[in-house]
């Protein structure tokens, strides 16, 4: 039995199988959610060191792994679209960008309001701070690039130069807090050494951080099949879906 | 269980407007962006359903005339 690997990179049985999953993830994401939440509020215990401030951990880390994550895989299927020519891939990277920008913008949002009373500052133009800004905007020059051109599928080519440059940012960001050593504190979580945080906390945190990878997947899908319906609305699919939901 | 009344909850140890602060705008933009989505997906129904009418409109002139 020959799996055929290239059904769902149409866009009608991507759409399909894409509308199947979203409910899947959105309640992963609402179960996972609430139990991050819990525990990061009701079972963590009190920071010796900085009290409750540190709570904003359970979203300030996803956030950033989140939004460096986003934009590592955003930057595979523009890739993917550049190189084979597929329209979904390209698609699907145009999707993910918004939802990685937002992360951005809450990683450095949720991070100085946790510097202001840790650091005594809501900025500081340390290494770590900087090119996250940087990533910041890398995703804002990928979305608006792509809404200055109007035929889709140069917007796509040029999306996917942008975001291919821009993924050498990404080793940066992870590194600098041991290149530069600035103020940002070095990694208290990460594959190789045990992790430098109460169980709790972690437990708390690493839920955290699947509930935002379901709701991203969830949010992503969601905008794709939006996107999908955009630009194959000429095809004879979307004329005959159209003819199903008029009927309904 | 951390805390004893809700007031104390929301003081957060004296650190709620920074807790609550990012909370809020956290939960803030993924209801907004939620929301664009499906803004975006019922402007686009919105569309096709006007494109449709107006060609079933032609085609209803076109066979009346």
């Amino acid at each position: 039995m020959a799996i055929n690997w290239f059904k769902y990179s149409s866009p009608a049985s991507f759409y399909s199988l894409s509308g199947k999953m979203i409910p899947i993830f959105v309640f992963l994401a609402v179960v996972t959610l609430i139990a991050g939440l819990y525990i990061g509020f009701f079972v963590a215990p009190t920071d010796f060191q900085q009290g409750e401030a540190y709570r904003i951990i359970f979203i300030h880390v996803p956030a950033a792994w989140m939004s460096m994550f986003l934009y590592v895989v955003m930057a595979f299927w523009a890739g993917i679209g550049l190189a084979f020519n597929t329209r979904l891939s390209s698609m699907l990277a145009t999707a993910i960008a918004p939802t990685g920008a937002m992360f951005t913008f809450l990683a450095l949002w949720t991070g100085a309001l946790w510097g202001k009373p840790m650091w005594g500052t809501w900025w500081v133009w340390d290494a770590r701070l900087t090119s996250e800004l940087i990533l910041l905007f890398l995703y804002i020059g990928f979305m608006s690039l792509q809404a200055a051109i109007d035929d889709p599928r140069r917007a796509d080519k040029a999306g996917a130069i942008i975001a291919l440059v821009g993924v050498v940012n990404i080793p940066i960001i992870y590194f600098s807090v041991q290149w530069w050593n600035t103020l940002h504190q070095g990694a208290s979580v990460s594959l190789n050494q045990a992790p430098a945080m109460a169980t709790t906390m972690l437990t708390g945190m690493l839920i955290m951080v699947i509930a935002s990878w379901m709701y991203s997947i969830a949010v992503i899908l969601k905008r794709v099949r939006v996107i999908i319906l955009e630009r194959e609305s000429h095809t004879a699919w979307v004329a005959e879906l159209r003819k199903k939901e008029a009927a309904r | 269980m951390n805390w004893e009344s809700w007031s104390e909850f929301f003081a957060m140890g004296g650190d709620g407007v920074y807790v609550w602060g990012s909370y809020f705008v956290t939960f803030a933009c993924v209801i907004g962006e939620v929301l664009l989505i499906s803004n975006r997906r019922r402007t686009l129904d919105k569309q096709y359903g006007l494109i449709h009418d107006s060609n079933k409109k032609e085609i209803n002139n076109e066979t009346s005339s």
